[in-house]
């Protein structure tokens, strides 16, 4: 879907579901270099159970034009301005699901949007979520290495070797491919957003959230997801043992099963 | 992306890709080797989990036509080795390359391919998608230029295969991937001459490869399949050329595949359309034999290479032989590009063109004891065929002449035997050439 917002383009995904007025609404938002599409397979399932989805394209991120933004407070604004735009009520309130850079946006959302903001779920995340200067310089030089660390840390070693649970499918090449999509700055913009993000600054969180870790996570360790849940008042941790970073391709069964355990109930 | 000084984390190399990828032991068995999953469905835990199967909401196995585990493993292995974001296996080569054609065109829509093409292909091409409203235009693959002036407004994809056949001119394909991107169109490459042992084309601007798993990727000769790769390079998004994959698709509640899927766009909907009905799969036996094959082709493909360049060189210093058409040789006029595209070498495919002529080809073929003569290449054992009466016996003699297929054209397949036996099988047909030809007419 395309909605126009002060001048700019904004696409999002719905899963294949048709607006509803009275139902409840949730919020996708990818990590750095992505796009909506990461959230194929929960975008469909929330769709099919009801729910109005909202699997964002962040500003200058796959269809979705404008400025990158540059920090994740600015992220944070636009997808609580988006959210009352698709909804065409100010006062809408909606689930607010992230995965890594997408988990801080969501975190932010919870802290300074309470009003918008039902619960979240937080999918790879750690606060502070510091990137490595050896990846932020690549990234700054638009340079593929940049790609491969992020592609290659974001995955398990399992997954690097393959035995995708969709079949015919090498989760380490679409990880690439979606990174490599990203337009120029596009990686390097996020990360420097990510690792400029600082939690002491939010105020607190109060609605539920559910933190899924990766036993296998490189880019943002299974302890550190669990610090996170335990700085919120009312969290609790999934985890998914063996699983990488890139949990939305690796273990795709079991992140839904974590988010539908969390929401539908 | 610039090319400076950054390092990134390479991957696993392609030795223990061809082994491990796609495959880690059986987690309920321990099983080291790829199980046989003879299953033609798979129990579904829910009602819940199964209509999130069917509405792509989750990962997992539905029914053998559509997936299987055994062939998920050759699919994600075969991907992984040509760097591609998925594939899907085929009942054949054939049916691969029928998949990735109709996933993206229907009647009304334009293909543009190289000449040089596999007999079969050029069947498909020429004749049978015809009569389905899908037209050809065949160019020379070297003239780029033919190429441009062939694209039509309905023109959907541009094809063509490493190695021509049976002429083996080297596909440029940085060029026609630059050139086919220009005029927003995807470059389709057959590559089963080549695997991606010799040759990634994705890596060089490929979009989608096919392959014959019949061939060099079993190397045992006793299966028949095929494989389609999705490099994800494409873009698909947004493009009324390409409604497949970017407008509503009423088959699957108007799901719109470059939209929700991103760069797997093509392979969801060649696997959730064209697998799902024309229904050209490939049995999980096949799937485990081809896998058998892929574990040792980086050392087969070597000891090809080798013995062809061998091979090569012996015919083309032979008085009997008019000329050798083998891009490993200087004398081959894709040489060069050749050595750039292909440097671990030029296949195992070549042709050579006897004196003598049509009489001469059956004469040596005839002589021959090693090599085996039959319709097939990329077989662990060498093999030897003469096109004008077998593969592309269909065409007229200016198509032949077109394709370059002379009259005395003699392609040969090596295999894995000693060259030195190979040279000797061949020197003896080439000594009953010269005798046929002494005889007094």
């Amino acid at each position: 879907m395309i909605l126009q917002l002060n001048g700019e383009q904004v696409y999002y995904g719905t899963g294949s579901g048709h607006w509803k007025k009275d139902a409840k609404s949730i919020v996708f938002v990818h990590g750095a270099g992505f796009d909506h599409s990461i959230w194929v397979m929960p975008a469909r399932y929330f769709a099919r159970h009801g729910f109005n989805v909202i699997a964002l394209d962040l500003p200058g991120h796959g269809q979705s034009s404008g400025a990158l933004l540059t920090s994740i407070d600015a992220m944070a604004d636009w997808v609580a301005q988006v959210i009352g735009a698709v909804a065409d009520d100010a006062n809408a309130k909606a689930t607010v699901i992230g995965h890594s850079m997408g988990s801080l946006i969501a975190m932010n959302m919870a802290g300074r949007h309470k009003a918008t903001v039902k619960q979240i779920a937080l999918l790879g995340t750690s606060a502070p979520m510091s990137v490595t200067n050896l990846l932020l310089d690549a990234a700054k030089d638009n340079h593929h290495a940049a790609i491969d660390m992020t592609n290659t840390w974001s995955h398990s070693q399992r997954s690097i070797m393959g035995s995708s649970d969709n079949p015919g499918v090498s989760n380490i090449h679409a990880g690439e491919r979606w990174l490599e999509r990203a337009g120029e700055s596009v990686l390097y913009t996020d990360l420097a957003a990510c690792n400029a993000f600082d939690a002491a600054e939010l105020p607190s969180v109060e609605c539920p959230a559910l933190v899924i870790t990766g036993g296998d996570d490189k880019m943002t360790p299974a302890q550190a997801g669990i610090a996170v849940a335990q700085m919120l008042p009312n969290a609790h941790v999934a985890n998914l043992p063996s699983c990488g970073h890139s949990m939305l391709t690796e273990q795709p069964n079991q992140v839904l099963d974590a988010l539908s355990g969390f929401i539908l109930s | 992306m610039s090319d400076g000084e950054h390092r990134g984390p390479k991957g696993l190399g392609f030795d223990t890709l061809s082994l491990h990828a796609g495959q880690v032991p059986d987690p309920t068995t321990g099983a080291r080797a790829t199980p046989i999953y003879q299953s033609a469905a798979f129990v579904f835990p829910d009602s819940d989990v199964a209509v999130g199967l069917f509405n792509l909401e989750r990962a997992g196995h539905v029914y053998s036509r559509l997936s299987n585990p055994t062939n998920a493993v050759l699919e994600e292995r075969m991907a992984a080795l040509d760097h591609g974001v998925g594939s899907i296996v085929t009942a054949s080569g054939q049916a691969a390359i029928h998949l990735a054609i109709t996933t993206l065109l229907s009647a009304g829509d334009h293909i543009v391919a190289s000449r040089s093409l596999y007999g079969g292909t050029h069947n498909l091409f020429q004749y049978t998608l015809s009569r389905f409203g899908i037209s050809t235009t065949f160019v020379d693959p070297r003239d780029f230029d033919a190429f441009t002036q062939a694209i039509q407004p309905n023109t959907k994809v541009i094809f063509g295969e490493v190695l021509g056949n049976p002429g083996l001119e080297v596909l440029d394909i940085p060029q026609l991937s630059k050139l086919a991107h220009d005029h927003g169109l995807p470059l389709m490459i057959d590559a089963t001459f080549v695997t991606p042992y010799l040759c990634r084309p994705i890596d060089l601007g490929a979009d989608i490869v096919v392959h014959s798993a019949t061939k060099f990727l079993s190397g045992h000769g006793v299966v028949v399949g095929g494989v389609v790769v999705d490099g994800g390079t494409f873009d698909w998004r947004g493009k009324e050329k390409f409604p497949t994959l970017s407008q509503p698709y009423e088959g699957f509640h108007d799901l719109v595949f470059a939209e929700e899927f991103g760069p797997l766009a093509f392979i969801t909907r060649a696997r959730r359309e064209g697998i799902r009905d024309f229904g050209a799969c490939m049995a999980p036996m096949t799937a485990f034999q081809i896998l058998q094959g892929l574990e040792t082709l980086p050392l087969r493909m070597q000891r090809h290479v080798a013995n062809a360049l061998e091979v090569a060189k012996y015919l083309e210093g032979h008085d009997m032989v008019e000329s050798v058409s083998y891009p490993g040789l200087e004398s081959h006029p894709d040489y060069a590009l050749a050595q750039t595209m292909l440097p671990k070498g030029a296949g195992a495919v070549f042709s050579f063109e006897l004196k003598g002529g049509r009489a001469a080809g059956r004469t040596f073929i005839e002589s021959l004891d090693i090599f085996s003569h039959l319709a097939n290449v990329g077989d662990a054992k060498s093999l030897v065929i003469h096109p004008a009466s077998t593969t592309h016996h269909r065409m007229d003699e200016a198509s032949l002449l077109a394709s370059g297929i002379g009259p005395g054209l003699v392609r040969l397949s090596i295999g894995l035997e000693d060259p030195v036996d190979l040279i000797a099988d061949l020197k003896k047909g080439l000594r009953g050439v010269e005798k046929s030809l002494r005889k007094p007419s």
